[in-house]
């Protein structure tokens, strides 16, 4: 079975565990939270102010700001450019972030 | 023993900012390499995150060895003190100090005429500055995507997106793909994913393929290209990738998130022939409709466009004095000329600093593949286009700028109902750009829908920008002569 890290002969440290509001995930060194998210199956994590719709990554590279999620209590960063330490805390952002 | 050197700041170390920092480095001036990412290599040569220990990092990439040459070229002038290299470091702006001094003759300028103003690290709350003597931007560009329903939908990512994200952090959205959109980037999107064992169910562009066989001219011009272009036919086949011509996505399906999308024929004229609908089911869609440059530093800088892109001299000069361009922010154009071009800016910015002309003899070679790749792009962009008629799937409800939710039938009625006539009027009628991305990503769009060109879009500032770091930037500057005399500052 062919995947990223094996096409890129990939050998990173051990994963480590964060939390995504109350579940724990697991996450490699160096991965980005997105990628955690992606690689834990979860494509959305933030909810838009007007409608309330379902967004994730969009652009990949930082410019248009739709990964926005909470990382230890500091709403609106971007998911794609964020990387991951043992322990952190994710929350789902609802809105502006700045509602709980 | 380097500090009376001049000092060269080059933004961004993608292809042009990496080739501009060697060629300059090479040539006696001391250059700091100012780059957002974690390791060089910009989205082109986009490195894995070093955590993750890639042993076959090649194997995501093209032109591999072009990138070992680069990359041990900048590790040795690192070593030897001749270039730093600042990483995590997220420019918003680059100011030219205005001052009594007289420039050289050769137009580089006064000594530490430029200030890079930063944010640090992925949090972007901490400001660093950079002085300098000249700067050269190489700040690339990013993926323009036109809007259709569904497209909001967790699991349609740009195709740049996809690709970074495979590059980058040796990830993948989902299991089933749909590549779609036009231009070159989404054939080694499309490969790049089924490599990594993404199913690709199809690869969706819009573009007519005699449309190449009437640019035959062009293309033959460029052996490379068209052997580069026989390899990708050779990959679509061995990974049993469907290629859709003159096809587009009209729309998204999915609740919480993507589950299908229907793809249709177009017609000659760009509509969809009614009839041909088919749904295919797929949890991502990488979708792209071509780049557009990021020039919000060169603008802020009082630089000259050319349409969208910067206007360079033919060393790579903007208008402006001691400000070089090179790469996609000057039109894009692919990695190879984003190579000339950045070779080019670095051997004019380290003569001219160093007060003498160039000798453009010895960038010759790098001119003529400049010459030839511009010519290979320019022909490029007349064949690959979105569907003549994307205007038509967008409707009333599908959002068209995705930060402040702006509907397509917001938008309409601005236009139609309200009179507007350009992005400007728009965006204050419906807030449609006023966003978090500041309208990079909806701006085609609403172009389009308003039937207008889109035109630069002058931001003061490249990034959001904490209003902490806004208020205290330029306080360093107290100990350099400026135009009112400190006692008249406020407090």
């Amino acid at each position: 079975m062919s995947s990223p890290l094996n096409l890129a002969d990939a050998h990173p440290d051990p994963a480590f565990t964060v939390t995504l509001d109350d579940r724990e995930i697991e996450a490699l060194p160096g991965q980005t939270v997105a990628a955690a998210l992606w690689t834990a199956g979860v494509t959305s994590w933030r909810t838009t102010r007007g409608e309330g719709r379902p967004r994730g990554v969009f652009c990949g590279i930082g410019v248009c700001y739709d990964c926005l999620v909470t990382v230890n209590d500091r709403p609106n960063q971007r998911a794609c450019l964020v990387p991951l330490h043992p322990g952190d805390t994710i929350r789902t952002q609802e809105g502006t972030g700045h509602d709980d | 023993m380097t500090d009376d050197r001049p000092h060269l700041a080059v933004i961004g170390a993608g292809p042009a900012g990496l080739a501009a920092t060697v060629a300059a480095a090479a040539h006696g001036v001391r250059v700091t390499l100012i780059d957002s990412a974690a390791r060089a290599g910009g989205q082109f040569y986009r490195q894995p995150a070093a955590e993750l220990n890639a042993g076959r990092p090649q194997a995501l990439h093209h032109q591999w060895r072009t990138w070992q040459r680069l990359s041990d070229s900048l590790a040795q002038h690192v070593e030897a003190g001749r270039v730093t290299h600042l990483t995590d470091h997220h420019v918003w702006l680059v100011e030219r100090r205005l001052s009594q001094e007289a420039g050289t003759p050769d137009g580089a300028g006064p000594r530490d005429a430029f200030t890079v103003h930063a944010l640090l690290g992925p949090q972007q709350e901490a400001p660093a500055e950079v002085r300098a003597d000249a700067v050269l931007l190489a700040t690339g560009g990013y993926e323009k995507v036109l809007p259709f329903p569904g497209w909001t939908l967790p699991g349609v990512l740009t195709a740049g997106g996809a690709q970074a994200m495979l590059k980058g952090a040796l990830a993948v959205s989902g299991r089933t793909a749909v590549v779609a959109g036009t231009g070159p980037l989404l054939l080694p999107v499309a490969t790049g994913l089924a490599a990594a064992g993404v199913e690709v169910a199809a690869l969706v562009e819009s573009t007519d393929p005699k449309a190449f066989v009437r640019r035959t001219r062009a293309l033959a011009a460029q052996p490379g290209k068209v052997a580069e272009g026989a390899r990708y036919a050779a990959q679509l086949l061995r990974h049993r990738i469907k290629l859709l011509t003159r096809h587009t996505v009209v729309e998204a399906h999915g609740d919480e998130r993507l589950e299908a999308v229907t793809v249709a024929a177009l017609d000659a004229d760009g509509y969809v022939r009614p009839g041909t609908e088919r749904r295919i089911a797929c949890d991502t869609l990488a979708v792209g409709h071509g780049m557009l440059p990021h020039t919000d530093l060169a603008e802020t800088l009082g630089c000259g466009l050319d349409g969208l892109s910067v206007q360079v001299d033919d060393e790579q000069r903007t208008d402006v004095p001691g400000v070089w361009a090179a790469g996609e922010t000057t039109g894009i154009g692919g990695a190879a000329l984003s190579l000339a071009e950045g070779h080019i800016a670095g051997r004019s910015a380290a003569a001219r600093l160093n007060g003498t002309e160039p000798d453009r003899r010895s960038w010759a070679p790098a001119a003529k593949s400049r010459t030839r790749l511009r010519e290979f792009f320019a022909a490029l962009d007349t064949v690959y286009a979105p569907p003549a008629r994307w205007t038509g799937l967008v409707t009333d409800d599908t959002v068209v700028c995705r930060c402040e939710e702006v509907t397509g039938g917001a938008i309409r009625e601005a236009v139609d109902g309200l009179g507007a006539g350009d992005v400007r009027t728009v965006k204050l009628l419906t807030r449609a750009g006023m966003g978090w991305c500041q309208g990079r990503m909806c701006g085609p769009a609403v172009a389009g829908l308003a039937g207008c060109e889109l035109t630069p879009s002058r931001r003061p500032f490249a990034r959001p920008v904490p209003l902490g770091v806004l208020a205290r930037a330029g306080e360093s500057e107290a100990d350099l002569p400026t135009a009112a005399p400190p006692d008249v500052l406020p407090d």
